[in-house]
């Protein structure tokens, strides 16, 4: 009979590079940076670890040199995980998986891309990459989400402008947390009018609903939650994770109409069962989830079942997701503005949900009054074809 | 058997450029009118296929034994371009395909070709394309002259819309217009001697031996649709061959879609029948290395079945080219700025493979559960039945357009932005795919769209083609 994740394994140290256009740093440097950060936290040092996982998006490095390389790790067990943007859960997930079973006891967990030496923005070296003479040749992932805002709009009946609106909001939203926030990329206040007026990337995404691409690197340290106390008192415990990979029917079947990301809703309700979670609004102290639109926000946190279907818009103008609403999404920025380098997105997610969860947020205006749970959303594809992560994490009990 | 014409079809971008664009860029004197010009997907293969599918409007493709395709600009110097045609009209395996290239009078000697066919009874419908999109050198009188277009016409036993009751040939080494291997664009010999010794001559000496050899005479004929050099030319063609240039000659298209070459004269035959009814009589004539006549008599088939948008409906229908650039993008004209991006794929065994859902666009039919997909997969994305399929073709259905995004950064497209769509037919299924020839800013969910046949992208030398949607040609 198949166990529950839950309680299994801790978090004992995280670390996490600064975000952004880091033309001084290799991807090399990257991961020395955030997993010294994480040996740091966990007071451990390289030669304690037993085995490592490492995500990586795209093919700038391959195998688990990519972690073994730069630490030096001395012949240790390394292996290198991919699913796309929601790489960074799923090399957790495994690591998690190991520790779980009781292989492992110290095991290094590292997300991380180099995106920034490419030469190009998101229309080029964020393209999804060509694997077919004709098919879906042309298609973004800015132009994929896009379908959905467009739909979406259509569906609850929001003007063009008054959906854009809505999405504005969101972007203000985590650009004001990601502002406040010393390691994120994109770190400043925008207005309404700002995402507005911006430049059109794929209608109706503008460039102010579309993420940051940005290099950097975040790391962890894990263990079995029984071991867990000998290192620190303020652990943090996985509670649940959940992962869908989908059929990738969205663009084949006419029942699917892009005002839903199903990935997430499935996996969703895994980690939800797995945490014992049933009302993960009131449950929850924090969100981060996979912005790297907009609309993949608004659409998320209704997928989770944090809101009403179709009512995200009305809790957008409540304020709501703020870091004084009834659920704080993305207080780190976001993807949106904390940056996106792909495969260290799920983990970066982790290191903020960590930071909180302990008190420990660099910027005092940043942190939360006692959070005690945070959930991690964390996705790759696109829509109608998503792979879709989530991770619960809390405090021990 | 007596073969004639069953059907008959045309194609005309949906862009147009107005003589005043080029009077301003060259600081010459503006002359009246526009001509048509291919998108930057479309090339005389692309136009082929729109200009038989409007021919085969409620043909059965099945029934169709062979297609020739004239053009003097295949995309290929050597790899047929008629296969092509043939597979994305999804017609039979055992068509017989042949290119007839290398002069603008292609289409007419196919025509012939086509008709001894069927005469001959080796088969019952042939059908005729011709297609043309020269590419003319900037800032001379070619540039002024030259639109792109194509027509169809289905050859065959029975059902006739015309028949032919004359028809005849001459063949001349005469050298006008020509373009070696190595070459991009035509030249040509001084106008006065081309025009006179040439157009002029060839077509009074066909004319007078056609009406020779059938006893027919020029004021028996209700229309005279010929292939023109320009306007004037065109006048004096009809006063030498006998025509009333004013009440016989059918307009010849040059103001409006420019001399299309090799499909320029089927393009004005199909406009003439078009006018036509039952009894009526056309002089049908083509010039370009030698010339061929026609005695062609309208039948009573003539407006049975289904309406075709031929040269009417599609040049009722149009976008103008905003300018000059966007002309040089389209022709690639230029040597543009190289891009940092991901390459496109080019793969033939992929492209093999997948033949039946990207050159025929036929989705797969579950058995189990009914329901249309594409791409095809081995599993059903409805039900998981494993392996059990009927092939639906689908390019010719009835679709709207369920979702858009417009990708301004617009990846492997010279003309930004990328339109992605979703697109779900009629009775069934769904496509992801990208829209051409429309305005992005006139799009609306659920409007009316339809599939059309576009290059996709071109790398490795290979010009990868497949199908897109745009808003419907009313």
């Amino acid at each position: 009979m198949a166990e529950s994740i839950k309680d299994k394994v801790a978090i004992i140290g995280a670390g996490c590079s600064r975000f952004g256009e880091l033309w001084d740093k290799s991807y090399e440097d990257l991961i020395v940076d955030a997993c010294y950060e994480a040996f740091e936290d966990a007071g451990v040092g390289p030669e304690d670890i037993q085995a490592g996982w490492v995500g990586l998006g795209t093919p700038i490095a391959q195998t688990g040199g990519a972690v073994s390389i730069p630490l030096k790790l001395d012949y240790k067990p390394v292996t290198r995980v991919e699913n796309a943007c929601g790489t960074g859960t799923e090399a957790m997930r495994n690591a998690a998986f190991a520790v779980a079973a009781r292989v492992y006891d110290l095991v290094l967990v590292v997300g991380m891309e180099k995106l920034k030496d490419t030469g190009a923005g998101f229309g080029a070296a964020f393209n999804l990459p060509v694997y077919h003479p004709v098919y879906e040749v042309g298609f973004s992932a800015p132009g994929f989400y896009a379908l959905a805002a467009t739909r979406y709009f259509r569906r609850y009946g929001l003007t063009p402008e008054q959906g854009k609106r809505t999405l504005a909001r969101i972007s203000v939203k985590s650009h004001h947390n990601g502002a406040r926030n010393p390691r994120a990329h994109l770190r400043m206040e925008v207005t309404e009018e700002m995402v507005m007026a911006a430049p059109i990337i794929a209608w109706p995404l503008g460039l102010f609903d579309c993420c940051g691409v940005s290099d950097g690197a975040a790391a962890a340290i894990i263990c079995p939650a029984e071991m867990a106390r000998s290192f620190r008192d303020d652990y943090i415990l996985i509670k649940g994770m959940g992962v869908s990979a989908g059929p990738g029917q969205g663009g084949i079947r006419t029942d699917y109409d892009y005002t839903v990301w199903t990935e997430t809703e499935y996996a969703g309700r895994e980690a939800f069962a797995q945490a014992g979670i049933t009302d993960p609004r009131r449950e929850l102290s924090m969100v981060e989830l996979h912005d790297c639109f907009s609309i993949a926000e608004l659409i998320a946190v209704e997928s989770l079942g944090l809101c009403e279907k179709g009512r995200g818009h009305e809790d957008v103008v409540a304020g709501a997701w703020d870091q004084e609403g009834e659920i704080p999404v993305n207080l780190s920025g976001g993807l949106k503005s904390f940056g996106h380098p792909i495969g260290a997105s799920g983990c970066r997610e982790a290191y903020e949900i960590s930071t909180q969860l302990q008190g420990k947020a660099e910027e005092p205006s940043r942190q939360l009054v006692n959070p005690r749970m945070g959930l991690c959303h964390n996705q790759g594809g696109v829509p109608g074809k998503f792979y879709c992560a989530v991770a619960v994490y809390g405090l021990p009990e | 058997m007596i073969a004639g014409i069953e059907s008959y079809g045309a194609y005309i971008p949906m862009y147009r450029m107005t003589m005043d664009i080029l009077a301003q860029v060259w600081g010459s004197a503006g002359r009246k009118g526009e001509k048509a010009v291919a998108n930057w997907d479309e090339d005389s293969l692309t136009m082929a296929v729109e200009a038989a599918i409007d021919c085969l409007r409620g043909v059965d493709r099945e029934s169709v034994d062979g297609l020739y395709l004239a053009s003097t600009s295949p995309p290929y110097r050597e790899k047929q371009a008629a296969s092509i045609v043939a597979k994305a009209l999804d017609l039979r395996r055992d068509v017989v395909t042949c290119d007839v290239g290398d002069s603008v009078r292609g289409g007419t000697l196919a025509l012939r070709a086509a008709l001894d066919a069927v005469n001959a009874g080796s088969a019952k419908r042939f059908l005729v394309v011709a297609s043309d999109c020269r590419v003319p050198h900037a800032h001379t009188s070619f540039e002024e002259q030259f639109g792109d277009g194509a027509a169809a016409l289905l050859v065959g036993a029975s059902d006739h819309a015309a028949e032919i009751e004359a028809t005849h040939t001459i063949s001349s080494e005469f050298m006008d217009i020509w373009r070696r291997e190595e070459d991009r664009h035509v030249q040509s010999w001084e106008e006065r001697f081309i025009v006179e010794q040439g157009y002029l001559g060839h077509m009074s000496e066909v004319a007078t031996e056609l009406f020779e050899k059938s006893g027919l005479r020029p004021g028996d004929f209700a229309r005279a649709a010929y292939s023109a050099w320009d306007q004037r030319r065109h006048r004096e063609a009809a006063r030498r061959m006998g025509f009333d240039a004013r009440s016989q000659v059918e307009d010849s298209l040059l103001d409006s879609v420019g001399n299309t070459g090799t499909a320029q004269a089927m393009m004005v035959l199909v406009s003439a029948l078009e006018k036509s009814s039952a009894g009526d009589r056309i002089f049908f004539a083509n010039y370009g290395d030698g010339a061929d006549a026609f005695a062609v008599r309208v039948a009573g088939q003539i407006g049975e079945g289904p309406e075709r948008r031929g040269v009417r409906k599609h040049l009722a229908s149009k976008m103008m080219l905003p300018n000059y650039g966007k002309y040089l993008h389209y022709r690639n004209l230029m040597e543009w700025q190289p891009v940092r991006e991901i390459p496109p794929y080019t793969s033939l065994p992929v492209t093999w493979r997948d033949r039946q859902w990207t050159w025929s666009m036929r989705g797969h039919q579950c058995r189990q559960c009914g329901t249309i997909q594409v791409p095809v997969k081995r599993i059903c994305n409805w039900c998981q039945a494993k392996d059990d399929f009927d092939e639906v073709r689908l390019s010719d259905r009835k679709a709207t357009l369920f979702s858009y995004s417009t990708d301004t950064l617009g990846t492997f497209n010279p003309d930004p932005p990328n339109v992605l769509t979703v697109v779900d037919f009629e009775g069934g299924g769904r496509l992801l795919t990208t829209m051409t020839d429309r305005d992005p800013d006139k799009l609306q969910p659920d409007m009316p769209v339809e599939l059309t046949f576009r290059k996709i992208t071109e790398h490795l030398q290979v010009k990868n083609y497949w199908w897109k949607c745009r808003p419907v040609r009313a």
